[in-house]
């Protein structure tokens, strides 16, 4: 049984008690500590600041040309604070229960806590650093409302919310980079940790450019390295979004984590055609003033403005009317599907579902031509005064919807469809977030902890900026407290000549297939057996069939991949290489995963448990469970249970009608 | 459709590179700009020839990353749009499109089209923060803002660092970049403590990074895919101004 470290006494008083009592590691010891953080998301941009303000020394790495470029960049909607600045309820607990309902009760109950504490502190934070978020004319933080509450507590920056957290955050970490106390490396891709007795003690990086293998040793290393939702190859993570380091890590002990739990965003720009390399998010906010629907015929070809309202079904509204079009992501996403399949799904695919404006751009234009005292405006003036409000509220996705598609989403509704989008499954930690290998962190969406088997909207910048900014800075200091006497060990230590030489070995033989198939043209076809069968819906059947397609890609990867040109120049198509590889391994574990778990919980849908009505059925007595995989050799994994323990919030069958 | 192209081929920083004419049959209008050259690239794999070398990384226009000079315009032909974003209907069959990378000494070339634009990063280490310390922060809303200021402020902050701004100029001048940051701070009450030291070190950062001089053409703005507005540029010489003043005193 895997042991969480959560520390004893009320739910209320874990994180403060924990904090007052960790053991703290002085200045002067600081400075000879080394952290190596990998990633330069929300998670790893923070953590790097964090750390280094507190006196430590970082190396930071990622990808990307700059961190600035990190996915955490694209996350649109907004991020979640319990600071009931609307007078509606709000409060620590209620995001707390939030969170856990909505995570249709498979997170842990100590670390949601938590991250519904600290989330105030985090707003404060990003305010002070000059991120601008929207305000009301008097001044003061603006709200709005995400899926899965009722209460407003989503503070924004137009759509562009995680651009602006996440320059907050580039900010303070090029601040400790001018200072000295960072130093950064782009262009960087982890490939390996290097363990020493059992300790992570650094990594082997490919320098992207050069195409050289450096080492760097560390005394602890934070793996902050988002999530693997492109293992489906359509999703709307950035190209570059990988499993690698994570993966690797996860080879060297660190235990996998619930990695059937993916969330498909019921909210995306649907698929135009075979040459589509990625999908594109449309808020969840747009939720708050958009109204989903398809048409009540089936295969109804009219444009959607010419079908009249008494013919259109909007079916959330119909079917869950206390949350109405507000329901989580899951919810909203199995919805689109089945209406979908029942042949009720619109556009030239007809798997595409509408989202409308047009009532709450009315809605808008008359509050608004009554404050310009209006009395006899017409319904196209009330209508255009509408069109602004909205334009003010979504502008840049509208924008990007128009770009997309060509269709003027003022005009007409959206067309839109589910896609995936997050993954909650991640490597498994603790209370400190660290995993199973001793001295390696991992922070954000590439840990497992706090979303369950559905994460709410606004609620992953919530993680990352948490993880990095309020939690890791304590919880690192439990570990690195024993380490003081530890020197940097030099990196021609045996250890990193040996997790060189493995690193080698795999580009090595990469190039050396040279055989006749593109590594896109593996990616595609692992992409297509995930989303077939282990995606929105999963069964049995599906999922074993699965697992063998995916040994036998695997197998021809491996011997038919062309890989072009060397390792030592500017590859890209080598370092794809070598993500796809992992993927084509996490693909398999994933559909073990989800044929282990014998019940339906958030995302993780199994055709075999469902209410009467369709909705998820979880198996409380079998499956209250995290699903923690140890990597023991290729297609074996070995499974350890942690048992999830609700002590402070009543486990009940989710509703949201 | 089918598509011409010339695109700029360079193995590396030191070498000499040139234009390059494919052809791409089976273009689809609803392809981005990107995705065709997916299909071209897998097409050259498979024939046994080099891909080109791009960057790119969202895709949806947020982060940065692509940067292609599309017929001597930055992004393409679309006004407030990166190249990601950029699809196909734009263009018509049969055209020649050119394309190049950002040229400019400060953003040498490390093969094809992908460039080297740490020198960005480097200026906002220069400068381009507000020094707050994790935990030091108050109430957020202990800090009422004017919702104007707010607005404004964002609009600067909304620039995405692709770096347009220098391929456009004739100068290769960072000032449109530079001054966002700059003035997204200085319209921002946090921002002002250090409005004047940030001006002068960030400034003194880009012209060590070798961005030439600013003229005052516009290109940069025009070119943006954010339309990050040429008044980000007078608030900056301003302050920049006031900054050499007040260090003088």
């Amino acid at each position: 049984m895997l042991d969480s470290k959560i520390p004893e006494g009320a739910i209320e008083t874990k994180w403060s008690k924990y904090k007052s009592s960790v053991p703290l590691v002085n200045p002067s010891n600081k400075r000879n500590l080394e952290v190596l953080i990998i990633g330069s998301g929300l998670a790893g941009a923070s953590a790097a600041a964090a750390l280094a303000e507190l006196g430590y020394k970082v190396k930071a790495f990622c990808f990307q040309d700059s961190p600035r470029r990190a996915h955490s960049i694209a996350a649109q909607g907004g991020i979640n604070a319990a600071k009931n600045y609307q007078n509606d309820g709000d409060s620590t607990y209620r995001l707390f229960y939030d969170t856990i309902k909505g995570g249709d009760y498979r997170s842990r109950e100590g670390n949601v806590h938590r991250l519904a504490e600290v989330s105030t502190s985090i707003i404060d934070q990003c305010v002070a650093q000059g991120v601008p978020f929207a305000r009301e004319y008097g001044g003061l933080l603006s709200n709005r409302s995400f899926g899965g509450t009722q209460v407003q507590r989503t503070f924004y920056a137009a759509g562009q919310t995680g651009q602006q957290l996440l320059l907050g955050a580039y900010s303070s970490l090029e601040r400790q980079v001018g200072m000295g106390t960072v130093q950064m490396f782009s262009r960087h891709e982890m490939l390996d940790v290097v363990k020493i007795e059992g300790k992570a003690r650094g990594i082997i990086a490919k320098n992207l450019i050069t195409g050289k293998l450096e080492r760097f040793f560390g005394h602890a290393v934070l793996l902050c390295t988002g999530g693997y939702g492109n293992v489906f190859y359509l999703s709307t993570n950035a190209m570059g979004a990988n499993v690698t380091a994570a993966w690797r890590a996860h080879k060297q002990g660190a235990l996998m984590g619930n990695p059937c739990f993916t969330q498909i965003h019921p909210t995306c720009i649907p698929v135009s055609g075979d040459h589509q390399s990625k999908l594109t998010l449309m808020s969840e906010s747009l939720r708050n003033d958009g109204r989903i629907w398809v048409p009540k015929k089936q295969g109804d070809d009219r444009s959607p403005n010419d079908i009249p309202e008494e013919e259109r079904d909007y079916y959330l509204e119909r079917k869950y009317p206390a949350f109405g079009n507000l329901v989580p992501r899951d919810v909203a996403s199995r919805a689109a599907k089945e209406r979908c399949d029942a042949g009720f799904g619109v556009g030239p695919s007809k798997m595409a579902v509408y989202l409308d404006f047009k009532f709450n751009m009315m809605r808008y234009g008359r509050v608004e031509a009554t404050k310009n005292g209006l009395a006899n405006a017409s319904d196209d003036e009330i209508l255009k005064l509408g069109k602004d409000v909205i334009k003010e509220k979504y502008g840049n996705l509208f924008d990007m919807y128009k770009q997309i598609t060509g269709e003027n989403p003022y005009e007409t509704s959206m067309r839109i469809y589910p896609a995936v989008h997050y993954t909650m499954g991640g490597l498994w930690v603790d209370y400190d977030l660290m995993t199973t290998v001793p001295g390696m962190y991992c922070l954000g969406e590439a840990n497992f902890s706090d979303h369950g088997a559905n994460r709410l909207g606004a609620s992953a910048l919530m993680q990352g900026l948490a993880d990095g900014y309020f939690v890791i800075p304590y919880t690192i200091g439990s570990y690195l407290n024993k380490e003081i006497a530890t020197k940097a060990i030099p990196t021609n230590h045996p250890a990193f000549e040996e997790a060189e030489q493995k690193v080698q070995g795999i580009l090595s033989k990469l190039i050396g297939i040279k055989g006749s198939k593109t590594v896109e043209s593996f990616h595609k076809r692992l992409g297509k057996i995930m989303w077939d069968k282990c995606g929105m819906a999963r069964n049995e059947k599906g999922l074993k069939e699965a697992i063998e397609e995916i040994k036998a890609l695997r197998n021809e990867f491996w011997s038919d991949v062309r890989v072009p040109g060397s390792q030592f120049e500017f590859n890209p198509e080598l370092d794809k290489a070598s993500r796809v590889a992992d993927f084509l391994e996490l693909g398999e574990l994933m559909c073990i995963d989800a044929l282990n778990r014998n019940e339906s919980c958030g995302g993780h849908f199994r055709e075999e448990s469902q209410t009467e009505e369709g909705e998820a059925l979880r198996d409380d007595a079998n499956f209250a469970y995290v699903a923690a995989w140890e990597f023991k050799g290729e297609s074996d994994w070995q499974l350890h249970k942690e048992e999830l323990k609700f002590e402070n919030i009543k486990i009940a069958q989710r509703s949201y009608k | 459709m089918e598509i011409k192209l010339k695109v700029w081929k360079q193995k590396d920083a030191v070498s000499e590179g040139r234009l390059i004419d494919y052809n791409v049959n089976h273009v689809s209008p609803d392809m981005s700009f990107l995705e065709m050259f997916d299909v071209l690239n897998e097409e050259l794999i498979v024939k046994g020839e080099e891909p080109i070398a791009f960057d790119h990384d969202c895709r949806e226009g947020i982060c940065g990353m692509c940067s292609m000079v599309i017929n001597g315009r930055p992004h393409g032909p679309l006004e407030g749009v990166t190249t990601c974003q950029l699809h196909m209907r734009s263009f018509k069959d049969g055209d020649t499109i050119v394309v190049e990378p950002w040229r400019a000494q400060a953003f040498p070339v490390l093969k094809d089209l992908v460039v080297n634009r740490t020198a960005f990063d480097r200026i906002i280490a220069a400068g381009g923060f507000i020094s707050v310390n994790t935990g030091n922060a108050q109430d957020a809303n202990n800090l009422p803002i004017k919702k104007e200021d707010a607005d404004d402020a964002f609009m600067s902050a909304s620039c995405i660092g692709c770096g347009a701004c220098v391929a456009a100029c004739k100068n290769a001048s960072a000032m449109l970049f530079v001054s966002a940051k700059v003035s997204q701070l200085a319209k921002l009450p946090q921002g002002q403590p250090e409005r004047y030291t940030r001006v002068a070190a960030m400034v003194a950062q880009m012209d060590k990074e070798g961005f030439g001089a600013c003229t005052n053409t516009g290109a940069c703005s025009a070119e943006c895919p954010k339309e990050i507005s040429l008044t980000n540029i007078a608030l900056m010489n301003r302050d920049y101004m006031q900054a050499k003043f007040l260090e003088n005193e």
